[in-house]
């Protein structure tokens, strides 16, 4: 038998993990699958919300978080490639012409 | 046997989910995150979204992270070398106020949720009842959707391709 909590509890840590993620790595790259790590655990919420509730509206949120993850990965990637052609670099502490 | 494929489905997830986070070499990272996303699509199925799950396993474990695998081999990124953020502040600040948000997180799902499932409802998660759903009541976000991934593409040929000077 599969408690809910559990597996709640569980997607709230892997959103923890993929925040701490975010905020300690420097590859540009890592921290675009950090995101995805995030975006996994919101997804592991809706599909357990969809359980409890029944009908398929949550199913089809995840299938468009899915969509547009593909999207975000696509386009981030571009980003990191082109910031890669200007400076050699993917290290974000080193991108930081927009700072004051 | 479900609480068994349960125990081991978190262990993995969590294990990987740690490797990712903390591996110094992108490659491995990528491959972990390719593990994690492999076993989140074994709790879709055991939640019973066999759908959802196996498109997590074609979309996310195998597009979006061949992706990414492939963008890191054309740059030939190296390992990340020296202490993690710049800042000592943010290296310590970091995992600490992400472990109060995690703990906040957890009691606010723990305390608000029935501990066990109903029965799932006729045609839960099959393929059948979400593509009927897909083109009638979900029509028009379906297309934007489409849209969207239309715009994502050219965009990213676009960024990749022009030389920024």
């Amino acid at each position: 038998m599969i408690d809910p909590r559990f597996v709640l509890v569980l997607s709230g840590v892997l959103f923890a993990l993929g925040a701490v993620g975010v905020l300690l790595r420097r590859g540009a790259i890592s921290i675009l699958m950090c995101i995805e790590l995030m975006l996994n655990a919101a997804n592991l919420a809706f599909i357990t919300f969809a359980r409890l509730r029944g009908g398929p509206e949550a199913q089809i949120y995840v299938f468009f978080v899915m969509t547009l993850a593909a999207a975000e990965a696509a386009a981030g990637l571009a980003i990191v490639i082109a910031l890669f052609r200007l400076r050699g670099t993917t290290d974000v502490d080193e991108i930081n012409l927009l700072k004051w | 046997m479900e609480t068994f494929a349960l125990y081991v489905l978190t262990l993995l997830t969590i294990a990987s989910a740690l490797v990712v986070v903390t591996h110094r070499n992108p490659v491995v990272a990528a491959v972990a995150l390719a593990f994690n996303l492999i076993s989140i699509a074994g709790f879709y199925i055991l939640l019973g979204a066999q759908f959802i799950g196996l498109l997590q396993v074609i979309v996310y474990a195998g597009a979006i992270m061949v992706l990414i695998l492939f963008v890191i081999m054309l740059l030939n990124l190296a390992e990340e070398v020296g202490p993690h953020p710049a800042g000592t502040f943010q290296r310590v600040l970091a995992p600490a106020v992400t472990a109060v948000f995690a703990v906040v997180l957890g009691r606010a799902l723990w305390r608000d949720t029935p501990s066990a499932f109903p029965p799932p409802t006729e045609g839960f998660g099959t393929a059948a009842v979400l593509g009927r759903e897909l083109f009638t009541r979900y029509y028009y976000p379906f297309e934007v959707i489409s849209l969207l991934l239309v715009v994502a593409m050219v965009g990213a040929v676009l960024l990749a391709k022009r030389k920024l000077t």
